[in-house]
């Protein structure tokens, strides 16, 4: 477990003890992982770490309303079985020519003609609905694909709650069910990462089959790792100070907190204006890049000024 | 171990938690996978497999502690050996001596008098030693808390107790005192004040939990485990009475009614959008009949304009029933774009209407802040009087209710024997759409001593039980 952390933070990621945990049990069990919580806490960056160290391909599965199972699953090329159908419409017309001379020799010409007819279209229907025609899409790629995957499912919680119900199959048996085609069944498990914002609850059928892991923001002495990892030419102390003024407004009571890719940005601001050493004033002017609503600015400037007041 | 965690399973559902079947079975074969003698990866290996949803943590985190406390491996021997009195002469030392020796002067430190053991734990918690900041809790413990073996208390005596002995304000105040005094110029910019502040808060809120869990530990190994989780059983945010919610409890309840709020507005407005189609889109429908060569194979229709209800919500904001009312403000506003106009009003025995509040302010929490200081409710003498309120409105804006208004009334309707008026409520009834009571009493207490919620019921559509974050959601979801 302590492999997974460091490998994690080889490729520039840096876990804590619940998340190794989680993604060393998600590869032991063979099971999907669920990552909840605010935005901008590195859970779709969690995904592409595991992909990085791993060394797996990373298939992404953005979803959004309206997701239907032609974007997510598979899809039948229909332009290309037109033009199958088509080409062997114009096989079958020379064919033809032939037909009618040779049925007019035959007595029961039509009898035959049918079940020549009948068996040309079994053939066509089994050449059109086979893997040539299929156009695969993020879920079944991941499945079929022969080198190793990590196939992320972002932003779950915004599809339906009926299109939910696609992912069950998936996710649960690692196997794509194609009425024309039967079953296709993973080659090599995949490892699955669902994201979810927390807009809406999922389904209890999902999060059952899923490992939950609930990102929240991270402790002090993490964020300043990840401020010191994250962003190049930053100072020990900056990085520090950085790490607690956005505790302190974490604490506050605001409508949007910071996240963490928000004091990345802030730390980011900092270097470039070649900022050493945070006081008030240049934290107050800077604020912006923290927070997102006015009323969030007013206040915690306010609190800064209280401060001041105090001293 | 399977006995214990069959045992785990349970208390996690009796404290609410939906865990399935095949939750237990997975839990049951991630823990072969784990260490066992890695406690925090037993913990989260546990967390993964049974917990699925955040605001269960919390819940979680109890039973676990009750359930896996003497487990660990450092909490073997050395949890209670107060009789161990070879007080070691390093205790000199210790301040700047690691983990272990910290916690042998934990388990020798009955001689210790209250000067020094206050001494210690400044100093341990102005260098952030964790390890002696643990043993120091839990000597605390030991020393101040007073433990009686059977004795039926909660932890949270046991913990007062030791709270008050320690008198942590004070110990913050001196924490800063001295920061200060570290600083270069003797000061320190309001700023980094600040910033101190909140590290040694951090701490201090640390210390508090090592407390919490000794008397937690100690109390396990007295009355065994399952006892315990009984009476630790808290209950879930959504479960929480609002009546009669702790301080503690209504904080959980504020962070909880926000995302509530805002899955609620997600939720509605897809419930618009995908609802019952409009009628026939015969322009489209055409247009898009082109490409199939003038047959029209795919219909199109218009977009559904569903009426949207207006809402008057009426609500008792006296002692009682303050924080239920603000509640459903808050939640009423939230969604408020979900309706076409919200207007809302407040009484005690006075009535003002407060929905100027909420348009000025752009944040919720500001306007119940503004309502509690600046609404004019009190008319006499600050008693609920729903009769004197009711007729009041009536007079003032009985008018503006229209056909397309639902009015909710809030509060418990305990009426200190005014008279009811309850003919406002059949006049209101008269003009609105509909008329819903919110009740925030348990429905066996309705009509009981000063209740007169009966006499106003046969005037209303329906009267709602609303007791708790769940039944309110589900109350919400059905108006809009």
């Amino acid at each position: 477990m302590s492999d997974v952390r460091s490998r994690l933070a080889d490729a520039g990621y840096l876990a804590d003890d619940g998340i190794a945990g989680v993604v060393y049990l998600a590869d032991r069990l063979a099971k999907p992982v669920l990552v909840e919580g605010p935005a901008g806490t590195g859970k779709t960056e969690l995904a592409k770490s595991v992909a990085r160290v791993t060394d797996s391909r990373l298939i992404r599965l953005q979803c959004y309303e309206g997701l239907d199972e032609s974007k997510a699953l598979y899809e039948w090329n229909y332009k290309k079985q037109l033009l199958r159908i088509q080409a062997q419409r114009v096989v079958a017309d020379g064919d033809g020519a032939d037909d009618t001379s040779a049925g007019d020799r035959a007595t029961g010409a039509a009898g035959s003609g049918e079940t020549r007819s009948g068996v040309a279209w079994r053939d066509l229907e089994e050449d059109i609905f086979s893997e040539e025609f299929l156009l695969a899409r993020p879920l079944l790629e991941a499945i079929r694909s022969q080198e190793s995957v990590v196939l992320l499912v972002d932003e779950v919680d915004r599809v339906e709650l009926e299109t939910e119900a696609l992912l069950l199959e998936v996710l649960s048996e690692y196997q794509v069910s194609i009425p024309e085609l039967g079953t296709v069944r993973a080659e090599r498990i995949p490892l699955v990462f669902l994201t979810s914002n927390n807009t809406r609850e999922l389904s209890e059928a999902l999060k059952r089959r899923c490992l939950y892991l609930h990102l929240d923001y991270p402790s002090l002495e993490r964020e300043r790792d990840i401020v010191l990892t994250r962003v190049p030419g930053i100072g020990a102390e900056l990085a520090d100070q950085v790490a607690r003024i956005v505790r302190s407004l974490r604490t506050l009571d605001l409508k949007k907190y910071p996240s963490v890719s928000e004091t990345l940005d802030w730390a980011r601001t900092l270097v470039v204006l070649g900022v050493e050493s945070i006081d008030a004033e240049q934290a107050k002017a800077t604020l912006h890049v923290l927070l997102k609503y006015r009323s969030d600015l007013e206040r915690a400037s306010k609190e800064l000024t209280v401060a001041d007041a105090q001293a | 171990m399977l006995d214990v965690l069959t045992g785990f399973v349970s208390e996690l559902r009796a404290a609410g938690l939906p865990v399935s079947l095949t939750e237990s079975l997975d839990a049951a074969e991630a823990v072969h996978h784990v260490p066992l003698e890695d406690r925090e990866a037993l913990k989260y290996a546990l967390a993964a497999t049974l917990v699925k949803s955040s605001t269960h943590w919390k819940a979680f985190e109890t039973a676990f502690e009750v359930y896996f406390a003497m487990r660990g491996p450092q909490y073997d021997i050395d949890a209670d050996d107060g009789t161990d009195l070879d007080r070691p002469d390093d205790d000199a030392d210790l301040p700047q001596g690691e983990g272990q020796g910290g916690r042998q002067g934990g388990g020798g430190g009955e001689g210790l008098t209250p000067e020094e053991l206050a001494e210690m734990l400044f100093r341990a918690l102005m260098n952030a030693n964790e390890a002696q900041i643990a043993a120091l809790a839990r000597q605390a413990v030991g020393r101040f808390a007073g433990m009686e073996p059977g004795r039926p208390v909660g932890g949270t005596y046991y913990l007062y107790r030791t709270l008050r002995n320690l008198d942590l304000d004070r110990v913050l105040e001196r924490l800063m005192e001295s920061a200060r005094q570290e600083a270069p110029d003797g000061t320190l910019t309001p700023l980094e004040e600040r910033l101190a502040r909140d590290e040694f808060q951090s701490r201090l809120d640390a210390l508090r939990k090592e407390i919490e869990d000794e008397i937690r530990r100690r109390l396990v190994a007295d009355r065994g485990t399952e006892a315990l989780a009984r009476s630790l059983r808290k209950p879930l945010p959504e479960d929480i009475d609002f009546m009669h919610a702790t301080r503690e409890e209504l904080a959980s309840l504020r962070r909880a009614i926000t995302p509530l709020t805002r899955k609620l507005a997600v939720r509605l407005a897809r419930k618009r959008r995908h609802g019952r189609k409009g009628p026939l889109d015969f322009r489209s429908t055409m247009r898009h009949s082109l490409s199939t060569g003038g047959v029209p194979v795919d219909p199109k229709f218009r977009y559904p304009r569903p009426a949207k209800p207006e809402i008057m919500v009426i609500a008792d904001i006296s002692g009682s029933v303050a924080a239920f009312a603000r509640f459903t403000l808050h939640l009423v506003h939230a969604i408020s774009s979900q309706f076409s106009k919200v207007r809302s009003f407040v009484f005690i025995d006075g009535i003002d209407e407060i929905t100027r509040f909420f348009e000025t302010a752009d944040d919720v929490a500001d306007a119940v802040h503004r309502i509690n200081t600046e609404a004019d409710v009190v008319w006499v003498d600050g008693h609920s009087d729903y009769g004197h309120a009711l007729s009041v409105f009536w007079e003032r804006w009985g008018e503006e209710i229209t056909p397309r208004t639902s009015v909710l009334l809030l509060g418990d309707a305990r009426n200190n024997y005014h008279a009811t008026q309850s003919w406002v409520v059949q006049e209101i009834r008269h003009r609105a759409r509909h008329v819903y009571w919110l009740n925030p009493e348990p429905r066996a207490y309705w009509d009981t001593g000063d209740s007169v919620v009966g006499e106003y019921a046969t005037h209303c559509d329906e009267v709602f039980e609303c007791r708790n974050l769940r039944q309110l959601e589900h109350f919400v979801t059905e108006l809009a």
